[in-house]
């Protein structure tokens, strides 16, 4: 096994790998939906060490066995139980289910857009739509993942309110706080969450090799910085094992964040 | 038992402009592309196009058919966007009711139940109600001393009231169908083709291929791959390769080299030309020869 204390070569990818893995610290028999290379890495290294009970799926319409490689071809994956989207629905409003989704914005209070850049009656950037953002993000844990950290994507406002935020959710009213819980976000620069007074977001680790002075120069809102921000932690030998050999022998990791 | 069997044509000859109109499938999946080549070619205009969406919105936006279009997203799968539909939004030639595909869902589903809407947490506190000013919150009925609230925080809960997504009409695409008007998908995901076919006016289903009445579940597929029965149809029409160039399993998979193509098209107004007259200008039959030439040159 690698030993990642006498080995200098854990990879960002790595880092941010095993920060999203840790969103499902503790999840329980829920379904995990992360979206993104990192994100489903994290998801199957998760359920292959401290979160066996985890549910993922096929990416089509089933519920699949274990946590196979990411480039394993779908004839090849095992089944559970069938997963249609209509069922889908069943999940997201029962709550059993924390997703990790992208975000093309996000702002100080948790807000995401993958809908619009610019005014919404005529975009200057059409994105893919809200998709299932704003029922996700008010009925069941939502975290997000940003692979490319920067003064565009971490904003003072979104453009367009796709996942909710804790401002809009509490303004909203208790049927959007009721079951809302934006617990964290991963960038390529570090860790994020919004265990503030405020829940405004807040510096929760900063992976290694990035100081606090590069996050806050990245980062186009005032972040909550702690007195004494920690690194993303190191994963274990028996991790990396896991996401080198097992989980992503072909390096897709490094294909979303590079080192 | 009523034959209901007709032609692409004839059921795009039952469409009208200025209709709203359901489209089955979901994103690039088994959508009912031949009918959709068929709007394209038609003299309609002015559609409002209800769908989860993929190509189906991006190749009538391209030809100038639709005013508007309510969806979730709009996608192409392996391509994350349709660039079709972005120049649309992006010249503001399009107006988009959008919403939370799971709102889209309730949308259909009350509908299909005739009722005026159905509630839910999904939309509160985003943008969907701000874009939407139409949208409207309804507060529980069920306050702190009613037997019925289990959850105090339940009590006089402000949801969102999802309105019936009403169509004029509505058209899938199924692996099989039956003349009386069963359809059968033997993929996983029947999608929510039921719920459009509940929500419209007249229903319409194409399909690969018409087999004799009660033959759908002969044995070696499970009756749970006909989720559409004949009280949901008015008209089948086989039309093979219809769902071109969705993935439509196990029949096809997507025509990702054609997908990019289709793609490729919205560069430029001549591009998109010269892609309208060979594959959409011309008739079906003449589409699927050209794209079999393509595929085995």
């Amino acid at each position: 096994m690698t030993d990642p204390l006498a080995d200098p070569g854990v990879t960002r990818a790595e880092f941010c790998v095993v920060a999203c893995a840790d969103v499902w610290h503790g999840a329980g028999e829920i379904m995990a939906s992360p979206f993104g290379t990192i994100p489903a890495l994290g998801a199957r290294l998760a359920k292959r060490t401290f979160a066996p009970d985890l549910v993922l799926t096929d990416g089509e319409a089933a519920l699949m066995v274990g946590a196979p490689p990411i480039a394993t071809p779908p004839a090849e994956l095992v089944r559970e139980a069938a997963m249609p989207y209509r069922s889908v629905f069943d999940v997201v409003w029962s709550g059993r289910r924390h997703i990790m989704m992208m975000a093309s914005q996000i702002d100080r209070t948790g807000n995401q857009n993958i809908s619009a850049i610019g005014p919404h009656d005529r975009p200057k950037v059409q994105l893919v739509g809200v998709r299932g953002a704003p029922g996700n993000s008010v009925n069941h844990t939502t975290s997000y993942w940003v692979p490319d950290h920067n003064a565009r994507s971490f904003v003072e406002q979104v453009d367009v309110v796709s996942g909710v935020g804790y401002a809009r959710a509490a303004a909203a009213g208790a049927g959007a706080t009721r079951f809302h819980d934006v617990r964290r976000v991963v960038s390529n620069l570090g860790v994020f969450d919004f265990e503030t007074p405020d829940r405004t977001m807040r510096l929760h680790s900063r992976h290694p090799g990035v100081s606090v002075d590069d996050i806050v120069a990245a980062t186009g809102f005032a972040l909550r910085i702690p007195d004494d921000a920690p690194e993303t932690r190191l994963p274990t030998p028996a991790e990396l094992d896991l996401i080198r050999v097992v989980l992503d022998p072909g390096s897709a990791r490094d294909r979303e964040v590079r080192s | 038992m009523a034959d209901k069997r007709t032609t692409v044509d004839d059921i795009v000859g039952e469409l009208r402009s200025g209709m709203t109109i359901g489209i089955g499938g979901w994103g690039s999946r088994r959508k009912p592309m031949a009918v959709v080549r068929a709007i394209c070619r038609s003299d309609l205009t002015d559609l409002t196009i209800v769908a989860y969406g993929g190509p189906d919105v991006g190749l009538l936006c391209a030809a100038g058919k639709v005013r508007k279009v309510v969806c979730g997203f709009v996608t192409l799968d392996s391509i994350a966007l349709d660039p079709h539909w972005r120049a649309a939004r992006q010249h503001g030639r399009v107006e988009v009711m959008e919403v939370d595909e799971g709102m889209f869902f309730l949308g259909l589903q009350a509908a299909s139940w005739r009722v005026p809407f159905l509630p839910t947490r999904a939309g509160l506190g985003s943008d969907v109600l701000s874009f939407n000013p139409d949208l409207r919150l309804v507060r529980s009925p069920y306050g702190a001393g009613s037997p019925y609230v289990g959850d105090p925080a339940d009590a006089d809960v402000e949801l969102v009231a999802m309105p019936a997504l009403r169509l004029d009409a509505a058209i899938v695409h199924t692996n099989r169908a039956d003349p009386a008007g069963n359809g059968q998908v033997l993929a996983p995901d029947p999608f929510f083709d039921t719920l459009f076919l509940g929500a419209a006016e007249r229903r319409f289903v194409t399909t690969e291929r018409i087999v004799a009445d009660g033959t759908l579940a002969d044995g070696s597929h499970p009756l749970s791959t006909v989720p559409i029965h004949r009280m949901l149809t008015d008209g089948v029409a086989e039309t093979p390769g219809g769902a071109h160039f969705t993935a439509n399993p196990p029949d096809y998979g997507r025509d990702e080299a054609f997908q990019k193509e289709y793609a490729a098209a919205a560069a430029d107004p001549a591009e998109w030309e010269a892609f309208a007259g060979r594959y959409v200008l011309v008739s079906e039959d003449e589409y699927q020869a050209r794209r079999r030439e393509r595929q085995d040159p």
